[in-house]
């Protein structure tokens, strides 16, 4: 692969930028730290929605379900679980530095492979459904299990479990959490990079533009799409036992499994920045996140209703996003064009859209 | 001469209409087997029965000495026997090239090719292909941008990547500018002498499919009504009468 000068600039700009942040504002490193997720919440929503043409709605489920073994692991490596999670952290426990690092890791890894797991399992259900059915058999997964976290009294029930507490200076916390959370971010897009340029990344695409033809054509469409599935459940669940650990606290509703919030915001984001392209989700997330803080710091009261117009006019006005809207707007810089040098047919016709748009099933 | 297809007293009925009653057939290896009849006849529904888009009523369907009736659509298409739509079915916000390219022969196929790229040779053929149905230099635009006539070339084209044994092809014509149409009868014999491909052809066309086929079934009122060569089913009276009889 050639590397262009312009991708040289785009990404040694973004890299810089990462680095910069939060050492030039320190103040908002948790926002910055945020604004990650935001992006990895996006990129994993749009493997399904955007690449595959499966909207759902409950992929938070693997944010919390990792959150919570994450904590579960972290805790239960030296302490007894039950015990911890019924003092509501009352009893101040204390980790010792290796401790809450080899917590961390082992619970990291605990989430990514619970959360695969659970993908496997529920894409065995939920992959029988399809267009909105989908969308409302997803939901009912998140929701459910945001209810039934917040009745078992083992993690903590309603009342939430208190994180061990990071061995160092906040300042210091904070970093830590940013390095890690944009580590990620970026190990999913460039992933995600290279499972869109081969093979799986046509096989979705085809599931989404015609899923009866790709069976028709014998493509494993269950495979590919419980695959896809457990790459976003992977990078989801890593990233809700990183959350997690960096609010401190977690909780079933509002933390682990806020369908109505970060649920809702992943797929808008997506539709700002351009579904089912590699950057809408970058771009969407980036955009919508400022466009989160600014509205929650100036317009405070109304700050629902500014998010409700933007998806009302995204979703009327503006249904290919950002990136979408560029690739149609310059076709050819993306390689969609005619191509005279070999005349294999008799009447060469040299324009881009001929006639039926209709013809398009 | 083997016999690719085999087609066993296979019924099929929707509610109270019956789309096959009864149908018996048998499709030649390397060779063009013609269907055609009335509007209506059972021929569609046919070709969704031998592929498995829907369980028969009876009957048995064997492919390659294979029972193939209980079978599902996509391993059938796995063991080489595919077909295309009536009403043309394509990846429509892909470019021709990615059309092609996802269209490879699927047998093989393992967790771990799941994530690899194509090779050159596999570009190549799909580029090759494109160029035989002449759509070589439309290759990179966006397949549902194409007019009707050229989906159904990208969709037949899409058929030949995959490598079959066995091809259905429902109306490959229909939609077709008449002056392309010699073009691509041209094309489907290649398929054939060339690439060894086995047709079977389901066609509205009467001169087409008289032109094209080497045996004829034709089907009327979900029946097989008669089976011969071109120049005896258009001679034959119940066919000439089924026709007239449904216009
Ligand atoms: N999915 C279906 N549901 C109900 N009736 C159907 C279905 N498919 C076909 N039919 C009926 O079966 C008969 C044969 O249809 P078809 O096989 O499409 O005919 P042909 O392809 O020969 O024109 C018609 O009466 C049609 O209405
Ligand atoms: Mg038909």
């Amino acid at each position: 692969m050639n590397i262009t000068k312009g991708q040289v600039l785009l990404y040694g700009g973004i890299l810089t930028a990462a680095i910069a942040a939060p050492l030039v504002f320190p103040n908002y490193t948790f926002q910055f730290t945020v604004l990650w997720v935001m992006i990895l919440l996006a990129l994993t929503w749009d493997v399904l929605g955007g690449q595959m043409g499966y909207n759902s709605l409950g992929n938070i489920f693997f944010f919390g379900a990792g959150m919570y073994v994450c904590t579960i692991v972290q805790i239960g490596l030296y302490y007894d679980v039950a015990a911890y999670t019924s003092a509501y952290g009352a009893v101040k426990v204390e980790f010792t530095a290796e401790q809450y690092f080899t917590g961390l890791t082992l619970g990291l890894i605990a989430a990514a492979l619970a959360s695969v797991v659970f993908a496997v399992v529920f894409g065995w259900v939920v992959f029988g459904l399809r267009g909105p059915y989908f969308a409302i058999g997803t939901l009912g997964v998140a929701l459910s299990a945001g209810e039934l976290a917040g009745a078992w009294e083992y993690i903590g029930g309603g009342g939430g479990i208190a994180l061990p507490t990071y061995p160092g200076e906040p300042d210091e916390r904070s970093l830590f959490f940013y390095i890690l959370c944009s580590l990620l971010a970026v190990a999913t897009f460039f992933t995600l990079k290279k499972v869109y340029s081969g093979r799986f990344g046509l096989a979705i695409n085809a599931i989404r533009d015609d899923e009866e033809k790709a069976e028709g054509m014998g493509i494993h469409t269950k495979r590919y799409k419980t695959i896809g599935w457990s790459i976003s459940a992977f990078f989801l669940g890593i990233s809700g036992g990183l959350f997690g650990n960096m609010i401190g606290f977690i909780e079933p509703l509002e933390v682990a499994f806020p369908t109505v919030t970060f649920g809702i915001f992943m797929v808008v984001m997506c539709l700002l920045g351009g579904k089912g392209t590699l950057w809408g989700p970058v771009v969407g997330a980036t955009l919508f996140h400022a466009f989160k803080e600014i509205t929650w710091t100036y317009m405070l009261g109304w700050q629902w209703v500014a998010l409700g117009t933007l998806i009302i006019v995204l979703v009327v006005f503006f249904q290919q996003g950002i990136v979408g809207w560029v690739q149609e707007k310059w076709p050819e810089r993306f390689g969609i064009s005619v191509d005279d040098r070999v005349v294999a047919v008799s009447k060469p016709e040299v324009r881009a859209n001929p006639e039926s748009h209709e013809a398009a099933q | 001469m083997t016999e690719l297809i085999e087609v066993h007293g296979v019924s099929k009925a929707f509610g109270g209409v019956i789309a096959n009653n009864d149908i018996s057939l048998v499709v030649p290896e390397g060779r063009i087997t013609g269907l055609i009849g009335p509007n209506g006849s059972g021929k569609t529904t046919l070709f969704n029965s031998i592929v498995g888009y829907h369980p028969i009523d009876g009957g048995s369907i064997t492919f390659e000495g294979q029972e193939i009736s209980d079978m599902r659509v996509q391993q059938i298409a796995r063991l080489g026997l595919l077909r295309t739509f009536q009403q043309t079915r394509i990846y429509s916000k892909m470019n021709c090239v990615e059309n092609m390219l996802i269209s490879v022969p699927h047998r093989h196929e393992t967790y771990s090719t799941l994530f690899r790229k194509y090779g050159p040779d596999v570009t190549e053929k799909a580029e090759h292909l494109l160029e035989f149905v002449g759509l070589y230099q439309k290759r990179h635009l966006i397949s549902g941008d194409l007019s009707f006539g050229q989906q159904k070339l990208l969709e037949f084209a899409m058929a030949l990547m995959n490598a079959p044994r066995d091809l259905l092809l429902d109306e490959p014509t229909a939609g077709i500018n008449p002056t392309l149409i010699n073009g691509l009868i041209d094309r489907l014999r290649r398929a054939t002498a060339e690439m060894g491909i086995t047709l079977f052809v389901i066609e509205h066309n009467m001169p087409v499919i008289m032109g094209l086929a080497d045996n004829i079934y034709c089907l009327a009122n979900g029946r097989v009504l008669a089976h011969g060569l071109p120049d005896e089913i258009q001679n034959d009276e119940r066919v000439i009468n089924a026709y007239l009889g449904a216009h």
